[in-house]
């Protein structure tokens, strides 16, 4: 009996860590990784499965049916919420730009679809860099030419 | 005479009643405890919720396949295993990440239902994330984390489809799982 009790204890705990080492490489992506769309990815997905290790792991060790119904809650509302979050924060920052496009390989929805402007689209923050930086630079030289 | 409306009633109340099972199970989880007056209480409040806040039903019929949904909830978390220990490798390595690309998918199933499980299953499993999705052309487009050439951004895409083939048999009716083998024999007919 005291055997039994020990291996869950060890297995509650090698879940424990696993989990809150996944959290912790979710904040060092948030650290590293370049920009806005790669850092949600760092931010959320290792995030879940951490928080889902915790969340088996605590159940494991704490005692009582009443603990491990509401850690069942809060895994649950984890996978329902955590993407929609993602989604639209990687939506807003990808409609306003802040995207490294030089870290990408392609990009089909703007190569799929009609770009209107190649300069500014009216929907990015003052400082953004223009979608196309050496076209956008002859643009302004011609028009500067022209006046 | 008024047989037209009880379809119309019947079909409301039938699509309410998952909604009200779930809220009842959440009140009875949050008190940790079973008893009658739990169930009782949310009944009560899940009635309240529901009336006080009425949300647009789902159309479109949605069954629950067992074997399949099996199949798709544990491809889904040897999914979400696996991709979640690649992106806790990528974020902690050295070289840190390769490129990224942004890829757009031609999905074939047309249910509301269907399409929501299906991006946030997709958004769930780490390196993929949904960034749009337009409802009229069944497009998505979803960002990719670590894509080194062309044959990753196609592996990916067919990722993508063979989720979406599992989502449907699991959850869909028989139009869609037909229209999935349907699109599936003649490709070359997606522009009705």
């Amino acid at each position: 009996m005291n055997e039994l009790e020990m291996a869950r204890d060890v297995v509650a705990v090698v879940l424990l860590l696993l989990g809150a080492f996944l959290c912790l490489t979710a904040g060092l992506g948030l650290l590293r990784f370049p920009d806005v769309l790669t850092r949600m990815h760092a931010g959320t997905k290792p995030q879940v499965l951490g928080v889902l290790l915790v969340m088996v792991g605590a159940a494991i060790r704490l005692q009582g049916w009443s603990a491990t119904w509401m850690l069942l809650l809060v895994a649950a509302f984890q996978l329902l919420t955590a993407p929609v979050s993602a989604h639209m924060i990687s939506r807003v920052a990808y409609r306003r730009r802040h995207v490294r496009r030089d870290r990408m390989l392609v990009d089909e929805l703007t190569t799929g679809g009609a770009v209107r402007d190649r300069v500014y689209q009216g929907d990015e923050p003052a400082d953004a860099p223009p979608e196309q930086p050496g076209t956008a630079l002859e643009e302004s030289r011609r028009r500067d030419g022209a006046r | 005479m008024s047989d037209e409306s009880t379809p119309e009633s019947g079909h409301r109340v039938r699509h309410q009643i998952p909604l009200l099972v779930w809220l009842v199970l959440v009140w009875n989880l949050l008190w940790g405890t079973w008893s009658w007056a739990n169930l009782l209480g949310g009944v009560a409040v899940a009635l309240a919720v529901t009336w006080l806040l009425p949300l647009p039903p789902v159309v479109g019929g949605s069954r629950v396949r067992p074997l399949p949904t099996l199949f798709f909830l544990g491809y889904f978390l040897v999914d979400l295993i696996r991709s979640g220990a690649l992106v806790a490798w990528q974020t902690i390595r050295p070289r840190g990440i390769d490129r990224s690309a942004i890829i757009t998918v031609q999905l074939r199933t047309d249910s509301d239902l269907l399409l929501t499980v299906l991006t946030e299953s997709l958004t769930l499993v780490p390196g993929s994330m949904v960034i749009d999705l337009d409802r009229e052309r069944r497009t998505l487009a979803l960002h990719v984390l670590h894509v080194r050439d062309d044959a990753d951004v196609e592996a990916q895409r067919t990722a993508v489809l063979a989720q979406e083939e599992r989502v449907v048999r699991a959850f869909g009716s028989p139009e869609a799982v037909a229209a999935l083998g349907g699109a599936e024999a003649g490709t070359g007919r997606d522009a009705r």
